[in-house]
């Protein structure tokens, strides 16, 4: 017999009787008045920073400030097409150069401060990760009160890849002291539109 | 991996507390964890319902198991996930050295999977010659230094930034005595971004498969999974089969209560969700039996299954926290560790299940409500019945019942102690006749029992 069909055989055997699923009622979790205050302490709280504007063109101004004090900036926003494009097919030890990207979000988190991107926002799976510093731009009407909520918003089957990302990357696997810029970006900017 | 003789816990124990200071710091930074998975946790007032929900979803799908199994496999399929079943260790680590060298790779980087470790993955690629390098900080200092991860999410918990510094001066090549975390993170960034750039394979664990979807979610907060993963041309994820859950709302219960309960984080920086192999990788997924199904026929302790390794039941345990990780000898430590392992293999394990006071704290801050306390004291009467526990021990105990159940013989086995205490204090202040003297002094006996004062006394 093949591991499969043993592996599955002796669970049917061995099972439990069949429980019901509990209906998880999203009126009973926790409510926030001010979803913008409550994203913005979670996340700054987690070593994430929260920057609201009114016009995305403040944005692109940054963007064009970085990059003219020298530094390589992916933006996955704002782009031409075709400097996107490249940098789908972009390999790691280039990538790996990137100073800052810059990448759409597409629902905010209040009680974590997590933003949930999408395959095609961040247009190379790596980018997020292997950046040295992150901006993701996510409007903010787009935020929700709970993990049950963006779970509602979101389509998880729709992509091929997605993530919910909450601040910098970070470690205590050092005497348990916290140190921002583990492996992936060593900063998170989000700026609410 | 070092090969010695295993100490049974309390042995192991017994050496790791001879360095008071480093014991109690073991101790309160632990604790420290605890509190504040109960700062989070207290930030919800939905906590005990979401624990309720969680506990629920899990008995549901460990009762449909096999169905939800057969769902994840034709989604996982269909995505292009190629899906491999294995039913021991063996297998499991069979299938991942095939894939590794039908495509000639020697050099893989690893995410952290406690399945890994139960299986021994490590060795035994690097028998056949792969290099394997763990990506997740703590796990990389431990196997920089041929030791075992102590914890399941703080894996050098039981080490000084002093040693880290050691180690990696020896290995990275730091400045000697150079104790700065952020200094020493640092250069392990450096020397791990080598490693994802030029490894064409990356294994990662799994937190939560998802039947409905064929796709499956990892967290961490290094983001060392999402860095090996989508640098590599090839991903293979492995994970217990009890990682099935039915659906992706279910995710949102889960991912709400793992990192509350692991670090009191509100969530893991990186939850990364893998649905598709992106355009040009190879994505494979190990599903692995190694005992499970064993444990889900025994009615007593098939709800160990339910665990989503937050490890909140280390942090909060008096034992762990003062015996370290590595006085359990498993891959899995703690009390969840005591009640998985004796279904591994009992007469190795045997030890594990009276490695705890039975005080319950475990099964009071456990996220799915494994009555982790009650398992462990049922373990007990297994193993003593299995003939597992030493003789001493046996006798010990028949003799103490023997005595608790003649309420004559145990006033004057009371007098007779109480007297010995007095006259001879030399025979129980002693290390050597009473093990119970080792950490504790003796109280001063007293003058008469309990019965004896209520009788003069009501």
């Amino acid at each position: 017999m093949s591991a499969r069909n043993q592996i599955l055989s002796s669970i049917s055997k061995n099972k439990p009787e069949l429980t019901e699923l509990p209906n998880i009622d999203i009126q009973q979790v926790i409510s926030y008045k001010d979803l913008i205050e409550q994203f913005t302490n979670t996340l700054t709280g987690i070593g994430g920073m929260v920057v609201q504007i009114s016009d995305e063109q403040e944005i692109i101004a940054t963007i064009a400030a970085e990059r003219a004090a020298g530094n390589w900036v992916a933006d996955t926003l704002w782009d031409t097409t075709d400097a996107i494009d490249k940098l789908r097919f972009q390999s790691a030890e280039s990538l790996a150069l990137i100073e800052k990207t810059y990448i759409k979000g597409t629902v905010g988190v209040a009680e974590n401060g997590a933003i949930w991107i999408q395959e095609h926002q961040m247009v190379n799976r790596l980018l997020p990760f292997i950046c040295q510093h992150l901006a993701i731009v996510l409007p903010k009407e787009q935020l929700v009160a709970t993990m049950h909520h963006a779970y509602a918003q979101i389509d998880i089957a729709k992509v091929g890849f997605g993530a919910f990302i909450a601040g910098p990357s970070k470690t205590a696997d050092i005497e348990q002291s916290l140190v921002i810029g583990a492996h992936g970006a060593r900063s998170l900017v989000v700026y609410l539109v | 991996m070092t090969t010695t003789t295993i100490k049974d816990h309390a042995t192991a124990a017994a050496a790791f507390i001879k360095d008071e200071p480093r014991t109690d710091w073991h101790d309160d930074t632990l604790w420290f964890v605890r509190q504040k998975r109960d700062k989070a946790a207290h930030s919800l007032p939905e906590w005990e319902q979401l624990r309720n929900w969680a506990s629920q979803i899990k008995n549901h799908s460990l009762s449909n198991l096999d169905n939800y199994l057969i769902e994840f496999e034709a989604k996982a399929t269909a995505n292009g996930i190629k899906v491999h079943w294995a039913a021991n260790a063996e297998e499991h680590n069979r299938i991942i050295y095939n894939i590794i060298a039908a495509n000639g790779i020697n050099k893989i980087v690893k995410s952290k999977s406690m399945l890994t470790e139960e299986c021994h993955l490590n060795p035994y690629l690097q028998q056949q010659g792969i290099e394997v390098v763990d990506t997740d900080l703590g796990e990389r200092i431990v196997q920089l230094r041929n030791e075992p991860p102590s914890h399941i999410v703080l894996p050098a918990i039981h080490l000084k930034k002093q040693d880290v510094s050691e180690t990696f001066h020896e290995h990275l090549h730091t400045e000697k005595g150079n104790n700065d975390p952020q200094y020493l993170t640092e250069a392990a960034r450096h020397h791990l971004r080598e490693k994802f750039l030029i490894s064409n394979l990356a294994i990662t664990g799994v937190n939560f498969a998802v039947a409905e979807t064929g796709g499956f979610v990892v967290c961490t907060n290094e983001g060392n999974a999402d860095m090996g993963a989508h640098a590599a041309k090839i991903h293979i994820a492995c994970m217990g089969f009890e990682k099935i859950i039915p659906k992706a709302e279910h995710l949102g219960v889960f991912l709400r209560l793992l990192a509350r309960s692991a670090t009191g984080q509100p969530i893991t920086t990186y939850s990364s969700h893998f649905q598709k192999p992106r355009e040009g990788q190879e994505m494979h997924i190990v599903i692995v039996d190694n005992g499970r199904s064993k444990q889900l026929g025994r009615p007593d302790f098939r709800n160990s299954l339910k665990c989503i390794r937050c490890a909140a039941c280390f942090n909060t345990c008096p034992v762990y926290r003062r015996s370290g990780g590595h006085s359990y000898h498993t891959a899995v430590a703690g009390p969840i560790g005591s009640i998985l392992n004796p279904n591994l293999d009992m007469k190795a394990n045997a030890d594990l299940p009276f490695a705890s006071t039975l005080c319950g704290s475990c099964s009071n801050v456990c996220p799915v409500k494994i009555d982790i306390h009650d398992q462990l004291w049922k373990w007990r009467q297994v193993v003593v019945a299995e003939g597992y526990v030493a003789t001493s021990k046996k006798w010990g105990m028949k003799g103490m019942a023997f005595v608790l159940a003649n309420p004559s013989i145990y006033r004057i086995s009371g007098k007779i102690g109480r007297w010995v205490m007095r006259t001879f204090p030399f025979l129980t202040n002693n290390k050597t006749f009473n093990p119970w003297y080792k950490q504790r002094e003796m109280p001063t006996p007293p003058k008469q029992s309990f019965t004896e004062w209520y009788k003069n006394n009501k």
